[in-house]
């Protein structure tokens, strides 16, 4: 292994595992080069196993490991009563358990984890579903145990997630399944149905066709009992219960549709009348289902639910009497004193019993900078220790401290009810109202004309004006907005948030980690000019140390290219850093650590100082550093949105902000998780549709309050809050575009409505005019349907691919 | 005659095997992973060189017990 310093050709390099670009200090070994160090043993755990296979399937298959959390604890694993819960089968020689593993990306990921039965002896067989992320591993606990098991995806850059809230999803996965059932029923009803109405629809008459026209319609009939009493009573449940809650959705008019289809063909089949209009009746519940199949359609690899309890560790370290104890998050009660090893989050209010600890609290409140605490202070839940082990003795239980208790918010109890101000529903009162007036008012005309005709045309008009169209027209449009968003790491709940982007007119903003990087900070330097060879210790002594700021400075000095060698290195957790490096003493840390007091401690926490030898120099700024391309979104935003900027952080940057990003008035800083679900209520009480963007536990509140919430993150395997949607950070200066072509959808919805409307008016003066013959019925209705969902479909793909709604 | 409505009734009961077949695919969770099957089936002759090394080690396995 030859570590070089400084690329002389100048070229950008690709680091062989996960494709980044490779800073400075990159790794070569095989001719192969590698960001970093954890991506380079990934590439020997598999290479000395031959499995290097892994990287011809894909090129750069691999998952950055610069930035994975340090040594994740497993040690919970053992605990027995924790493991019974997690697996889903367990004899003494056969284990089995589905983990969700969020790096998988590519087939290079199934082939691997497929095949990491070749990598360690014990696992017995792996079986990965793509789509939701899993995979099933089944294992030999005599040979392996399960902690092992989720070391060794680990090491190999496939970290599971492991916590209490994954069994709950299967209840909405089998709802889904029932929709695919039914689907295929109705498909099968109707394909069939149609066949046996052939000979009508070709006019075949004469006695020879008599018996067979008997045959056909009871078999007819027979056929249409599944579809009318089992794929269509999610309808009749939704129209009577939006009857009982005094609201006539959609369902309701598709509800009457349904049954007076049925009603009349089975009255003109018993009566040897007609053969009725079962095969309508089998495409319209077809494409209904379809449209509807389409509309439950979600990222399943994606969690838009997670509360604190998928933050939270699933289990801590409690202290019984000296001894260590792996025990339930549910478990722990006041009193009891924990163990928090470096790295690990803090589950609930506590005292510190340890002498100092430092503490990141930056996804929690928003406060970039980690806090430090001494002996005997109150901590509160949610925060990272970054020092060395801590302590702690639990003050409030896990679900009453001062994070949690968030969650406890009405907020959070109930669904966003919303299904009212979907377009389809606004015009469904309508529209039933108008269709039932039709009907009697040509049923009333008929009577006086021919009375024998009156029940005929009333029962033709409530047929065919069943809104089938009308129906699939927001299905399609959104579910194909939801797929152009998809292809720009825009992935949304579910497709009725298209509709909703719409309504949104004003936009709230947090900023630590939505609008600034949560890990790349611009670094700037004051006080007395650092030689070329000073900066290189810097570097040097900075690199050795994990704390946030001085991986900000290491970071920001890449471009140093001398190499210092450096010996005695002591790292005082919370202070700074002690080392020396060519004879010369160097300090970096607070400026107390430093030699110099007397600075107002605020200001401090973005800053580090360096003194050498006995010297002061001057000090480093790790500044904020925003996302790119947020300057110019702002701008256009402003146009037509109010735009607000609450943040949780102190007010250090808010000159910057406001000059570039949101006017003065409207930043708002030290606003707790709390202050914000409050701040977003109050713009709704004032009636204002509120999108809030927001990244961290803090913004989780506000997220659920708004409107529409999105949750942006760097690393959609990342933790997010509950959301409706989640960006990819990168591609939040396209929310312009996003919303612009949330507009351009509802037009296309309109355009179809309209479309489907005029089918309708066809329709409806043929059966006022009691010409609707069984084949016109059979015709318009799969007609209007599949026009409708052609020019949705295609409007929508072609305008996206028009705008370029792709990432490049 | 008779013998058409006796084809439709063959007929119709292949049609509901072919449904009853779906059903059984869509309750199996055939369905709720479309992407990796068609990836699996690429993987073929380095995976069998592991398939038969592992086999190999699962009956030293065997034989240790």
């Amino acid at each position: 292994m030859i570590e070089i310093s400084g690329s002389e050709t100048g070229q950008v390099l690709k680091c062989y595992h996960c494709g980044d670009e490779c800073d400075d200090d990159f790794i070569e070994i095989d001719n192969q080069y590698f960001c970093c160090h954890g991506c380079k043993t990934v590439y020997e755990i598999l290479h000395e196993n031959g499995l290097t296979q892994y990287y011809r399937l894909e090129k750069n298959p691999g998952i950055s490991q610069k930035e994975k959390p340090q040594n994740t604890n497993f040690d919970f694993l053992d605990n027995p009563e924790i493991r019974q819960n997690l697996l889903s089968f367990s004899s003494e020689n056969f284990q089995n358990i589905s983990l969700k593993l969020p790096a998988i990306h590519c087939s290079s990921c199934i082939w691997l984890l497929e095949n990491l039965r070749s990598l360690k002896q014990g696992i017995l067989d792996v079986k990965v579903n793509f789509s939701k992320k899993e995979a099933l591993v089944s294992f030999n606990p005599k040979t392996i145990s399960l902690k092992e098991v989720a070391l060794l995806l680990e090491s190999i850059g496939y970290p599971p997630e492991i916590n209490l809230s994954t069994k709950e999803e299967t209840a909405k996965n089998t709802n889904r399944n029932s929709l695919t059932i039914k689907m295929g029923v109705a498909g099968f009803c109707f394909g069939n149905i149609m066949l046996l109405a052939f000979p009508e629809y070709l006019g075949f008459t004469g006695e020879f066709t008599r018996e067979l026209k008997f045959v056909f319609s009871y078999l007819s009939l027979l056929l249409a009992l599944p579809v009318v009493f089992y794929c269509s009573s999610d309808y009749y449940y939704s129209a009577y219960r939006s009857l009982k809650s005094g609201f006539v959705n959609i369902d309701v008019p598709i509800a009457l549709g349904i049954t007076v289809l049925f009603l009349r063909s089975a009255y003109e089949i018993t009566f040897d009348a007609g053969i009725g209009y079962l095969d309508s009746l089998g495409g319209l519940l077809f494409f209904l289902l379809i449209g509807k199949w389409l509309q439950s359609k979600t990222y399943e690899g994606l969690s838009f639910e997670r509360d604190y309890k998928s933050y939270f560790p699933i289990s801590v370290t409690r202290i019984d009497s000296g001894k260590p104890k792996h025990v339930g998050l549910k478990e722990i009660e006041t009193g009891d004193r924990l163990h928090i090893r470096h790295s690990e989050i803090i589950p609930s209010d506590a005292r510190l019993l340890s002498d100092k600890a430092v503490i990141d609290y930056s996804f929690v409140n928003g406060e970039s900078a980690p806090v430090s605490f001494r002996k005997g202070d109150y901590i509160f839940a949610g925060g990272r220790e970054v020092g060395k082990g801590i302590e702690i003795e639990v003050i409030k239980k896990v679900s009453q401290s001062y994070l949690t208790q968030l969650w406890n918010n009405e907020v959070f109890k109930k669904a966003k009810e919303d299904f009212k101000t979907l377009l389809i529903n606004r015009i469904s009162q309508y529209f039933t109202v108008i269709v039932l007036g039709i009907a009697l008012v040509a049923a009333i005309s008929w009577y006086f004309i021919d009375i024998s005709q009156v029940w005929l045309v009333f029962t033709a008009v409530l047929i065919v004006a069943c809104p089938c169209a009308l129906v699939l027209s927001s299905p399609f449009t959104n579910g194909n907005v939801m797929q152009v968003f998809g292809r720009m790491s825009l992935y949304l709940k579910n497709a009725d948030i298209v509709e909703k982007l719409n309504e949104i007119d004003t936009i709230v903003f947090d900023k630590t980690g939505t609008i600034t990087h949560n890990d790349k900070q611009g670094l700037v330097y004051e006080g007395e000019r650092l030689d070329s060879r000073q900066l290189a210790m810097v570097k040097k002594i900075a690199g050795n140390s994990m704390h946030p700021l001085s991986r900000a400075v290491y970071a920001g000095l890449s471009s140093v290219q001398d190499e210092a060698e450096m010996e005695e290195y002591t790292e005082i957790p919370g202070r700074g850093i002690c080392a020396k490096s060519g004879g010369h003493e160097i300090r970096i840390g607070s400026a107390e650590f430093t030699g110099l007091n007397g600075r107002p401690s605020q200001q401090a926490s973005g800053e580090v100082h360096i003194m050498i030898d006995s010297m002061y120099y001057g000090h480093f700024n790790v500044g904020t550093k925003y996302r790119p391309g947020l300057k110019t979104l702002f701008k256009k935003l402003k146009d037509h949105y109010t735009i607000l900027l609450l943040s949780g952080d102190g007010e250090r940057d808010l000159e910057t902000v406001a000059a570039d990003y949101v006017d003065k008035n409207n930043v708002h800083f030290n606003k707790s998780p709390q202050d914000k679900l409050d701040f977003i209520q109050q713009l709704q009480r004032r009636g204002q549709k509120v999108l809030m963007i927001g990244d961290g536990l803090n913004d989780a509140g506000a997220l659920k309050q708004s409107d529409i919430g999105i949750a942006v993150t760097d690393n959609v395997a990342n933790f997010t809050p509950a959301s409706d949607a989640i960006l990819l950070g990168n591609n939040l200066k396209f929310l312009d575009k996003f919303l612009d072509f949330g507009h351009y959808a509802k037009k296309i919805i309109i355009a179809s409505f309209v479309l489907s409307f005029l089918y309708n008016i066809v329709g409806i003066s043929l059966a006022v005019m009691g010409y609707l013959e069984p084949i016109a019925a059979a015709i318009l209705m799969p007609l209007s349907s599949i026009s409708v969902v052609l020019f949705t479909t295609l409007s929508i793909q072609l305008t996206a691919k028009r705008r370029k709604m792709f990432t490049p | 005659m008779i013998i058409i409505v006796f084809l439709i009734c063959i007929s119709l009961c292949i049609a509901l095997f072919f449904l009853a077949t779906y059903i059984w695919a869509v309750k199996s969770g055939q369905y709720d992973d479309t992407y990796s099957p068609g990836i699996r089936i690429l993987f073929d002759d380095q995976s069998k060189k592991v398939e038969k090394s592992t086999s190999d080690k699962k009956n030293d396995i065997k034989k240790s017990e």
